[in-house]
């Protein structure tokens, strides 16, 4: 059995990322020439390990499942990133964003990682300036920054609401420019289906090339598993539609740990669903909080339209119940409020099931100055939402024509109608300070390891810690495991190991079509996505996690003896594709639950009705569950807790407060 | 399954792989929600097939909410259907009546083979970025991004360059399946940044050869990319480009 150890360095909290980098063993450069790292997806955390590795001398295979690296799921990131740069000169430090990760994921992640991830934070913002990622200027033509929820300072950078978008440009370009010297070589359509392990060392992986079908062996001597989160477990969630846990879950069957599983993050602000052809739920960017208020009428099912409720009959409830941030809540805070509001029968539309984000105010405000600015004296309110309209557009323009697009609704009249939806997944595999799994030699970046957001991310961290991981972390990190590695020979793909993972690989894909059921793979996804949501979504207890295991258990057994998976295996098949997908995806769903059920206190995205406090809030048991909870695979899909207690040294563990 | 009244008849093109002839094939589809993407209406319909023992119809789609560029359906002979700046999944089926007739095709351009259905290989747009789409500055060079002020003017008309999906639209829509708008937009956004000087020339040169080696047609001003780009990227990019390449093989000292 693995030895749950983080290899936290000695030290200050403050010195241990510098000196362990000064201190790390290196390879040099002609060594770096032989060695070989697989990387798998191509996001930004992928991307930027990819085309950083290479740069420094690393030959480089990097693997993703859509047709370009561009097409990665961070490009739809909207709102921002995270960096502490104090350039509003509002007391921004380091170690206050350390502190406001650590808050806002309620004391359950690393004190190491998450300083170190700080410490890295303005680094980020450099290079991407340096490749020419356009982020939003002032007219003085230095950065611009916005709030995000979480925080009291405007640390946030942006490009517009495309902020994804561009970084993961910024980060595909550095890729593409080391594939075009020759550096990276570069497997677009191709996806991993198992990891080589020899000797107890992750030595290559199995990949399916999706065009023909043909399994593939690729060697190397370390592989970098960046494949994004696993919120399509819920089958309705803002990621992609081919955003998948797949990669990480072999990973897990192979060795590597997986980390509180349970610890899903609700967005707030997202449209609301519907109807049932629903095929994947929209985000409005977090950053809409910062110009939007959010409220409810204060009339049950009040009938009226939104323009007809007067001011007094409205209920600004984030203002009401936390006056000190008010709508800058986290996130978790945020959809537990809207969610309460909803169901004690407050919510519009014609679900009810969602509240209003509202801008005129803002609108207003901001026509104001925007008149002064043009010398119009006393505007009128008219002159001003017009003004005020304009400024709007340029903060948010895509995310309005969005909404309009997909609601039909014009959002610069109406309020916008949201709703909480699934939207990124703080849990994953199980990683040391050094990024590396349980398994040695396979390591694990971005969304996919569980490492810096605790039970709950901040706004405009998910980017920071991606690019953080793979431009500023492994670069180090990889070293002090490769130079242990120089006298390793390329890894014969010959190797019983690799044969025996392909024939794995292949036994799974047979099996598919030998079944020759009577129900789509989306019937199973659908199904499992309804059990997730409504008894390991929002609010758990432990009866509805109890059925929610049988039931998956029992979903499991229809899948495998009644699903429909049409055409060939030696062919472009998206459907033989999503099977394999929904088949690990229901193994997660019960380790979800699982994990959900041993947590018994509410952290973060982790509620459990059975732990609240009077007024609402999550309730924490530090004595009992300060630890992170660290699961192994055992045949048979059963799973084995190991816990790796969390120290709090620099931060006096509180009870949350944004009040 | 479905939750609303429109019927429709599809015509969608149908080949097995790149050799094989194509062909349009048509399919009924009823109680189709006005509220549904058209991606979800072809979900719809791949369930339905499926169901009856048929092989799906397969189209590239990802994030479904219009910014990874995926999506690339040749919609009553538009990219990504009638209406204008949306990508084909953010088109809504409320943009159709009931009972109409809709013809879905893939991209059309001797650079984009179909691979199948209505999915095509686009990858000849990431060897036109490796061959220069970049700054070349390796992680850890970087100075304090205040370091250097851009004026907000500039940097805004970059990041509107910057926008651009990849999705492709531009070349499925140009009668000479032209590359121009993508590659111009990339060469623009760069060119525009003083980040992107050093390698201005060099670059212009590099991207355009590649473009050409990739078999994509040339400009002549007729500006349907323009207007047909999910993302509003302007033709004024393909004039800062031509502007730009001309320079270099008048004025650089790298002839590339």
């Amino acid at each position: 059995m693995a030895e749950l150890n983080a290899h936290i360095p000695e030290g200050e909290l403050t010195e241990k990322w510098t000196k362990l980098r000064s201190s790390m063993p290196l390879v040099n450069p002609a060594n770096k020439r032989s060695i070989e790292v697989i990387v798998v997806g191509s996001g930004l955390a992928g991307a930027s390990a990819a085309a950083s590795l290479a740069e420094m001398g690393y030959k480089v295979k990097c693997f993703c499942f859509q047709d370009s690296p561009r097409r990665a799921h961070s490009i739809a990131a909207q709102g921002g990133i995270n960096a502490a740069k104090n350039y509003q000169n509002d007391g921004d430090s380091t170690y206050r964003l350390f502190y406001d990760t650590i808050k806002g994921g309620d004391y359950r992640a690393r004190e190491a990682n998450v300083h170190r991830l700080a410490e890295v934070s303005g680094n980020i913002i450099d290079q991407c300036v340096a490749q020419g990622v356009p982020l939003a200027r002032e007219y003085g033509g230095l950065l611009d920054n916005r709030s995000f929820g979480g925080t009291q300072v405007q640390r946030t950078f942006y490009a517009a609401g495309q902020t994804g978008q561009q970084l993961l440009l910024g980060a595909y370009s550095a890729l593409e420019r080391q594939i075009g010297m020759g550096k990276v070589e570069m497997f677009t359509r191709h996806e991993m289906l198992e990891v080589v392990v020899v000797d107890g060392k992750a030595r290559g992986i199995i990949a399916r090339n999706l065009l023909t079908g043909e399994l593939e062996r690729h060697s190397g001597h370390a592989v970098l598993l960046c494949s994004g989160g696993y919120g399509n477990v819920f089958y309705l969630s803002t990621n992609a539609m081919g955003s998948n846990v797949t990669a990480a879950w072999k990973a897990h069957k192979k060795g590597a740990f997986f980390g509180n599983p349970c610890y899903t993050q609700i967005h707030p602000t997202c449209i609301p669903v519907s109807g049932d052809h629903q095929s994947k739920l929209t985000l409005m960017s977090e950053s809409l909080r910062n110009d939007g208020r959010i409220w409810v009428p204060k009339k049950k099912d009040d009938p009226r339209k939104a323009s007809e409720i007067p001011e007094d009959e409205r209920d600004y409830y984030l203002e009401r119940r936390y006056p000190a941030f008010g709508n800058l809540v986290p996130r978790d805070v945020a959809s537990r409020a809207a969610k309460e509001r909803c169901d004690a029968g407050y919510g519009v539309g014609s679900s009810k099931l969602a509240v209003y984000l509202d801008f005129k105010a803002n609108t207003e405000r901001y026509g104001r100055i925007e008149a002064s600015v043009q010398n119009i004296h006393n505007p009128d309110k008219e002159t001003c939402m017009r003004l005020g309209r304009e400024v709007i557009k340029e903060k948010y323009g895509n995310l309005f024509d969005m909404y309009a697009q997909i609601t039909g609704e014009d959002p610069y009249e109406l309020p916008m109608r949201i709703y909480p939806a699934v939207h990124y997944t703080m849990g994953g595999l199980w990683v040391d300070y050094n990024l590396m799994t349980t398994v040695p030699g396979l390591y694990a970046l971005g969304e996919a390891n569980f490492s810096d957001h605790g039970a709950n991310r901040l706004g405009a961290s998910a980017l920071m810690q991606g690019l953080a991981d793979g431009y500023f972390v492994i670069p180090y990190t990889i070293g002090a495991y490769l130079s242990k590695e120089l006298a390793t020979k390329p890894i014969p793909q010959d190797h019983p190991a690799f044969v025996e993972a392909e024939a794995s690989a292949k036994g799974i894909i047979d099996k598919f079509f030998a079944i020759k059921g009577t129900k789509t793979v989306d019937h199973f996804h659908k199904k499992l996505g309804k059990i997730m949501w409504e008894k390991c979504g929002m609010a758990r207890n432990a009866k509805g996690l109890t059925e929610a295991i049988a039931e998956i258990q029992e979903l499991r057994k229809e899948f495998w003896s009644d699903v429909r998976v049409p055409g060939e295996a030696n062919e472009f098949n998206p459907e033989l594709e999503k099977a394999g997908r929904v088949a690990d995806f229901i193994e997660l769903g019960e380790l979800m639950c699982i994990d959900a059920l041993n947590r018994n206190e509410s952290c973060g995205g982790h509620f459990r009705e059975e732990y609240q406090t009077e007024e609402g809030e999550a309730m924490r048991d530090d004595v009992n569950y300060a630890y992170v909870a660290a699961w192994e695979y055992k045949e048979g899909v059963k799973f084995e807790l190991h816990k790796e207690e969390l120290k709090f040294e620099n931060i006096k563990i509180a009870q949350r407060s944004y009040k | 399954m479905s939750t609303g009244n429109m019927n429709l008849t599809l015509k969608v093109w149908r080949q097995k792989n790149t050799k094989a002839k194509g062909g349009l094939v048509d399919y009924k589809l009823s109680e189709i929600s006005p509220d549904m993407s058209f991606l979800e209406m072809f979900d719809v319909l791949n369930e339905q097939l499926i169901s009856k023992g048929d092989e799906p119809v397969v189209f590239d789609h990802d994030c479904r909410e219009g910014i990874c560029g995926a999506c690339s359906m040749y919609i009553d002979g538009r990219p990504h259907g009638p209406k204008d700046r949306v990508t084909t999944c953010q088109l809504h089926m409320r943009s159709f009546k009931d009972g109409d007739t809709i013809v879905v095709e893939p991209w059309r351009a001797k650079a984009f083979p179909v691979i199948k259905d209505l999915t095509v290989d686009r990858s000849a747009f990431d060897r036109v970025i490796a061959a220069g789409g970049f700054i070349s500055v390796n992680t850890g060079n970087a100075q304090d991004a205040n370091n250097l002020p851009i004026p907000k003017v500039q940097a805004d008309s970059a990041f509107e360059a910057a926008a651009c999906i990849g999705c492709g639209a531009c070349v499925a829509t140009c009668k000479n399946a032209s590359a121009m708008l993508f590659v111009s937009a990339k060469i623009s956004q760069l060119a525009q940044l003083p980040q992107g000087q050093p390698e201005r020339y060099r670059r212009v040169q590099s991207m355009v050869a590649q473009m050409d080696a990739e078999g994509f047609g040339n400009c002549t001003n007729t500006g349907a990319c323009e207007a047909e780009c999910p993302k509003g990227i302007s033709l004024e990019n393909i004039a800062r480009m031509n502007r730009d390449f001309y320079s270099a093989k008048f004025v650089s000292e790298e002839d590339i």
